[in-house]
């Protein structure tokens, strides 16, 4: 067997988990869909003392999208691509690894794991997306700009868990663009960008938001990079690609040196560029 | 140990396992049902990959006790005793297969992608086949085998 023994816990209830989790603290761990953190623990890089299976918990897998979407923390990656509940999220869903691992992989699971070269991290932060943490005694809001606080860290506390994930209607006049280059689709991606930006009647850029994963430790957010204010023209989308390109922090991977990571970072960012503006309606 | 009860290939099977145990090897060595292969055991090769409640799962990403009560379906479930089934007989008749130990995981997520998408464009038998490592037949076959399979 090739994880070490734990002991098994089992939540039948929200509330029976977070209790759960408040009497094990730190030794115990959240089991949701599991795709990262078996693979961890069958390589013993994770060894906690007891699992809170939270699986049986179906109250926390919906997706409502009656305005606000909400997205509760059990969602499978899998219903969320079926779903069409929101433009970026359904273009980036198939690249969230393979079907198998969607299948199980939940979307609170890939935001608490915050691995920075995931795609649905920097998403939430292109979006402006808010993160609902749970504990025994009350619930916090937090802003998915200040969830990630490291690689595979977060801000939430050893009682906590998140339960759901709040992303707000886009705006009237805005245009979404997810792209990633990785070598299969599904794989990790050496660079990837979700791009957001909203015009007015008059075409003129009010807010632009491009969010990088695989760019540093955490998502990497680029706000306005010189875009607003400019018709979103051929030159603008140039300017805030080089901008972007000096504004992120990639570290260098196995398949992609530092300096062709940030080189991708700025063909991906032009081009998303130019899709995003193209799709506003 | 705690006793677990799954649906395999339409046969109720038990067998005591510990929470630690993966799903992948409760089929090999509780249940007998050496046909799931274990490559990796991280989620990457694709060769344990079988069906709980009709939907594609790895099992080495799974505990068995977490399987307690589903439905699984294995590759031994696939054939009518001897008789190979369709998807499984142009596996062989387009050279599908070399070695064979990915094609257990291989034949389960395309059986999936099928009942999904009867008649499945290339590209889309692609990205399917893309949560499989194969080190022999250089995907080839197995796209064309894939395709004379859909209806």
């Amino acid at each position: 067997m090739k994880p070490a023994p734990f002991t098994y816990l089992v939540a039948h209830s929200l509330d029976a988990a977070l209790a759960l989790k408040a009497e094990h603290g730190d030794e115990a761990r959240f089991l949701a869909g599991g795709q990262s953190l078996v693979p961890a623990m069958n390589f013993r890089l994770a060894q906690p003392a007891a699992l809170i299976d939270l699986n049986p918990l179906d109250e926390l897998d919906y997706i409502q999208s009656n305005g606000t979407l909400r997205i509760g923390a059990l969602t499978r990656h899998r219903a969320l691509e079926k779903a069409n509940a929101h433009p970026l999220l359904h273009e980036i869903m198939p690249h969230v690894a393979h079907w198998p691992i969607r299948t199980r992989g939940t979307i609170a699971g890939n935001l608490a794991h915050a691995d920075p070269a995931s795609e649905l991290p920097a998403a939430m932060v292109a979006l402006g997306a808010r993160l609902k943490a749970q504990c025994n005694s009350g619930e916090r809001w937090i802003e998915a700009t200040d969830f990630f606080t490291g690689p595979l860290t977060t801000a939430l506390g050893d009682d906590e868990m998140l339960t759901e994930v709040e992303v707000p209607t886009l705006p009237e006049r805005t245009g979404t663009c997810f792209m990633e280059l990785a070598r299969r689709q599904g794989d990790y991606a050496m660079m990837g960008v979700a791009a957001v930006v909203t015009v007015d009647e008059m075409a003129t850029c009010t807010a632009a938001r491009l969010a990088y994963l695989s760019a540093g430790p955490t998502p990497m957010l680029v706000s306005d990079a010189g875009l607003v204010g400019t018709t979103l023209d051929d030159d603008a989308i140039a300017a805030a690609a080089e901008t972007a390109k000096a504004a992120i922090d990639p570290a260098g991977t196995v398949h992609a040196s530092a300096a062709y990571q940030r080189h991708i970072a700025g063909v991906l960012t032009r081009r998303a560029l130019v899709k995003a503006r193209d799709r506003i309606a | 140990m705690t006793r677990v009860a799954v649906i395999v290939n339409g046969q109720s099977r038990e067998a005591d396992a510990e929470p630690r145990l993966l799903l992948a090897d409760f089929l090999r060595h509780e249940l007998g049902l050496t046909g799931t292969h274990v490559g990796c055991e991280h989620g990457v090769c694709g060769a344990c990959t079988v069906l709980v409640d009709g939907e594609p799962v790895r099992s080495c990403l799974m505990f068995a006790v977490q399987a307690d009560g589903k439905t699984i379906e294995t590759v031994e479930g696939l054939a009518d005793g001897d008789k190979l089934n369709h998807l499984q007989r142009q596996m062989r008749e387009q050279h599908g297969v070399q070695c064979g130990y990915c094609t257990a995981g291989v034949l389960m997520s395309m059986t999936a992608l099928l009942r999904e998408t009867p008649s499945p464009s290339e590209p889309q038998v692609r990205e399917a086949l893309s949560a499989h490592l194969c080190r022999c037949t250089g995907y080839q076959n197995i796209v064309n085998a894939v395709l004379a399979a859909s209806s």
